[in-house]
């Protein structure tokens, strides 16, 4: 893509009032105009205009964004701000040193769009961790990587591998959803697929699981890959059409919000162009689905204050925000207690955390204050960057608490009932699911 | 001095991270909220006053302009680096140093955000009264400059009446105290005299400012008019009724269509003109003015007069109205606003004519405006990138605020004069009176470096200002 490609539409709608300077984190912190919304716009289209270059320090300002789309929520004319920052990280590229480049292509390219291969990845990762390799780590590691190392939770022993399975639903039958099993999740957190299944279930839903599915690709076209990302758009888009459901269901806010895009992301493509309108239109958070739907009132009590952390791509990214507060204020027990800016970005930001760790790390430590303050016993978050990022947070800063996914704690106040927690009931394919 | 020996000088005032020469760095800074563009040398972002103090001192040695700036979102190019040199951003210094609630006040330094002063005080029950539009982003230090109004001006006056007083920074680094912290303190009124300069005088680097007490009830009324004249008529009527709303303020078709598409508020599409009334005071007088606001609207031929039912849906319906400007990208790539003011009783007359005028010169024009204030903002869209149209909308805007000065007014009521007026601040102030203000400048800053090339008239307009590049370094867009 070249810099002229850049002149997209979107661009024309900012009319630089600059109301969303103090809803961006980077602004927030740094005070700078190239760190805001406003002022990478302004850069964007002066690349798409010849008078600037995109060089590595037009790309610095590009990519110390969180891509969080909080700037989205302020905008009072509704500027796409995301897709913007989308096409110019395709001018630019993944970002990083030359090896982390080659390194991020590498994984864009090879690992996410082969769920086998993001298994094996995720199995390695496990054998290392039952290894003594990790007390090894921590003591010669640089700096930097022992963060990454620390960051990562115990991998599961099973994985939730898509394999064409049909869950039957509990009672009478009031939809029938497809599952994203997801790369992360199916892996890292394969429980909390399977609770998403299980609350699904509860809620009168049969859930088909197609076989084929791929990641959905939103850390590549957040990261400037994406012809990989419209491969894997179209994969997904074949694995899901034929399953004949009313919804497609997302429990990662990263996912949804990529997938919602599809649309966007697939409209220079005859053959898939109208293929994806429709697909995107089925897509559907896990939470945003069930308020949507009406959700059976769940019996046991989780006796807990929580708070709850907006996920960016839910709230800035699907608009998704009173949905998730209604589902858990259905938990009899369950007591929520709001933080203050809860749809401020946690600095996780898909892997930004990694290649930002100064900024990401002073957005966790103002996150973790907030958390705090609120004395609640637990976080909810409904996307594995939050978790995986709050969960270090907790453990670095303090407060140690722990991070639940919505579906973990909706599924633990269904209890066991008439679906059995450990085997599931299934049509054909493997059982997939390992202990809890 | 050579440009390098001055960013080398002023790196060792402000730190190396906080002086930007490159041009992937300073050409965000070309452009505030208004179409001017230049692109400007260096930008500085100093984290004190004394910082401040330094970056003048050094500037003043290069013999370069200096251009102070805040969050930018100013709508008249009052930011903008006309002649290039140094611009001084205040975003850093952005603490709120003091809050005396015993004596109503607050120090702030000048890059607080206006709403951020708000929400530190509300919860003692008080509130900062100059709300500008953009109030979630403007800061204190631009305000102060622009002597910057809003919605509620009509009830607490602009932001003069709000500063007790400012530190300053003058043009040779010195730093003194205009004002203080009581009022009409002897002598001249030189903070009264800064307050509205336009960045001409100095820079401030404290301001302290008023805080009023909340009043125990707010109602906030939504007027629909399915046409436009006896909506200016109803603004007639409910000021001659001796009611002060604390604003009153008007949409027409156009702005609701943007808001509505942007980021809704609940105004009805179809409307030719809404609007939007706040009364607040003890609860039984604001019930009273409900009434008879009610009842005006009702007599003029309002379809339906809404009342917020709660603070959620009077959030709503303010919210709608802030973006207004923000969004007329929904309508248009570019906009110019004009900031006319007229006597509020020739309301309806001067809405004739601005229609006239976008009919004549073929340009839509969406208004929303402080109609209490009598003070207009026609928002004249259109597209930068159509060869004649930017010379089409700036003879529009000059018919309009013709049209507003033969009607009694004047050509800004808030956002200043800046780059973009300046062609017209002869409509309104002899040479007489101009030099008069030209001698109050010569007493601050006698060489005029600072924001030079604004508010005083030059002999070009703002079309010719893209064909002078020779005294501009990196060539003017606008």
């Amino acid at each position: 893509m070249t810099s002229a490609a850049l002149n997209i539409p979107e661009l024309d709608q900012c009319v630089h009032c600059g109301l969303c300077l103090n809803h961006c984190p980077t602004y927030q912190v740094t005070r700078l105009e190239p760190e805001s919304p406003r002022g990478r716009i302004h850069l964007v289209r002066a690349v798409a205009e010849g008078r600037i270059e995109p060089t590595e320090r037009f790309g610095g300002h590009i990519y110390l964004c969180l891509m969080c789309r909080a700037c989205e929520t302020a905008c009072p004319s509704g500027v796409q701000y995301g897709r913007i920052a989308e096409a110019a990280r395709e001018v630019l590229g993944p970002p990083g040193s030359p090896l982390a480049r080659a390194a991020l292509q590498f994984a864009f390219t090879q690992v996410f769009p082969f769920p086998r291969r993001f298994r094996l990845a995720a199995r390695l990762l496990r054998l290392y961790q039952r290894s003594g390799l990790p007390w090894l780590a921590r003591r010669v590691l640089p700096g930097r990587l022992r963060a990454m190392e620390a960051m990562l939770p115990p991998v599961p022993a099973r994985f939730f591998a898509p394999d064409g399975e049909v869950y039957p639903a509990s009672g009478p039958r009031r939809a029938r959803v497809a599952l994203l099993t997801g790369c992360v999740m199916s892996t890292l957190y394969a429980d909390i697929d399977a609770a998403t299944v299980r609350v699904l279930r509860r809620n009168g839903c049969e859930v088909v699981v197609p076989r084929g599915q791929v990641c959905c690709g939103a850390l590549n076209v957040h990261n400037g890959e994406r012809t990989a990302a419209r491969r894997m758009a179209r994969i997904n888009i074949d694995a899901f059409q034929d399953a004949g459901v009313d919804a497609v269901i997302v429990n990662a806010a990263g996912c949804g919000a990529a997938m919602k895009d599809y649309g966007h992301l697939l409209a220079d493509d005859p053959a898939y162009a109208a293929a994806a309108q429709h697909f995107a239109a089925l897509v559907k958070d896990a939470g945003e689905f069930l308020a949507g739907l009406g959700l059976h009132p769940p019996a046991n009590r989780v006796e807990m204050t929580v708070t709850y952390q907006d996920p960016c791509h839910l709230a800035h990214g699907q608009k998704v925000r009173a949905q998730p507060r209604q589902l858990l204020a259905a938990i009899p027990g369950l007591h929520l207690v709001e933080m203050e800016g809860s749809d401020r970005c946690c600095g996780s930001a898909g892997i930004y955390n990694l290649l930002q760790p100064q900024m990401s790390q002073q957005l966790l430590q103002d996150k973790m204050e907030a958390v705090a303050r609120t004395r609640a016993q637990a976080v909810v978050a409904p996307n594995p960057g939050c978790m995986l990022q709050l969960r270090a947070g907790a453990q670095r800063y303090g407060p140690a608490l722990p991070v639940f996914h919505l579906m973990d704690l909706l599924d633990r106040s269904y209890g066991e009932g008439d679906v059995p927690r450990r085997v599931h009931a299934r049509q054909h394919g493997k059982i997939p699911v390992g202990p809890r | 001095m050579d440009r390098s020996a001055l960013v080398r000088e002023l790196r060792a005032v402000v730190g190396g991270e906080h002086v930007l020469v490159e041009p992937e760095d300073v050409i965000v800074y070309e452009q505030d909220g208004s179409i001017m563009q230049v692109m400007p040398e260096i930008v500085v972002l100093p984290g004190s006053t004394a910082e401040v103090a330094g970056a003048v001192r050094a500037a003043r040695r290069a013999n370069v302009p200096i251009v102070p700036r805040g969050s930018g979102t100013g709508l008249a190019g009052g930011a903008v680096p006309a002649e290039g040199g140094v611009v001084i951003v205040l975003t850093r210094m952005n603490r709120i140093l003091e809050i005396d609630l015993r004596n109503r006040l607050a120090v702030l330094e000048p890059g607080v955000i206006n709403l951020d002063v708000t929400t530190a005080v509300a919860a003692g029950g008080y509130f900062y009264a100059p709300d500008p539009s953009s109030q979630a982003a403007c800061s204190i230090g631009g305000n102060v400059a622009n002597n910057s109004g809003g919605p509620h001006t009509l009830a607490y006056g602009v932001t003069t009446n709000h500063v007790l007083g400012v530190e300053v920074v003058l043009d040779d680094g010195r730093v003194v105290w205009l004002g203080g912290y009581v009022p009409d303190g002897p002598g001249y009124d030189l903070c009264g005299a800064f307050v509205g300069s336009e960045g001409t005088l100095g820079i401030v680097t404290r301001a302290v400012v008023r805080l009023m007490r909340t009043r125990e009830t707010v109602r906030t009324l939504l007027a629909i008019f399915d046409r436009m004249d006896p909506a200016m008529q109803t603004v007639v009527d409910i000021t001659a009724a001796g009611i002060v709303p604390a604003a009153l303020e008007m949409m027409d078709r156009l702005t609701i269509q943007a808001v509505e598409t942007g980021a809704p508020a609940g105004y009805p599409r179809d409307a030719e003109a809404v609007l939007l009334v706040e009364l607040e005071g003890v609860r039984e007088d604001t019930d009273r003015a409900v009434t008879t606001v009610r009842d005006l609207c009702t007599r003029r031929g309002a379809r339906e007069v809404r009342v917020a039912q709660d603070d959620a849906e009077r959030q709503r319906l303010w919210k709608g109205r802030k973006g207004a400007f923000g969004a007329m990208g929904t309508l248009a790539p570019n906009y110019y606003v004009q900031d006319g003011v007229v006597p509020r009783s020739r309301l309806p007359e001067i809405m004739r004519q601005v229609a006239d005028i976008g009919a004549r010169y073929n340009l839509r024009i969406a208004n929303v405006f402080h109609a209490g204030d009598g003070n207009l903002h026609p928002n004249i869209l259109f597209d930068m990138r159509t060869p004649g149209e930017l010379d089409r909308v700036i003879e529009a805007g000059a018919d309009i605020l013709r049209a507003c000065v033969a009607a009694g007014g004047s050509i800004t009521g808030e956002h200043g004069i800046g780059l973009e007026k300046k062609a017209y601040i002869g409509l309104l102030f002899s040479d007489a009176d101009l030099e008069a203000m030209a001698r109050v400048r010569a007493a601050f800053d006698p060489d005029g470096r600072f924001n030079p090339a604004k508010m005083f008239p030059t002999p070009i307009t703002c079309a010719e200002m893209r064909r002078v590049p020779a005294k501009i370094p990196a060539g003017l867009w606008i």
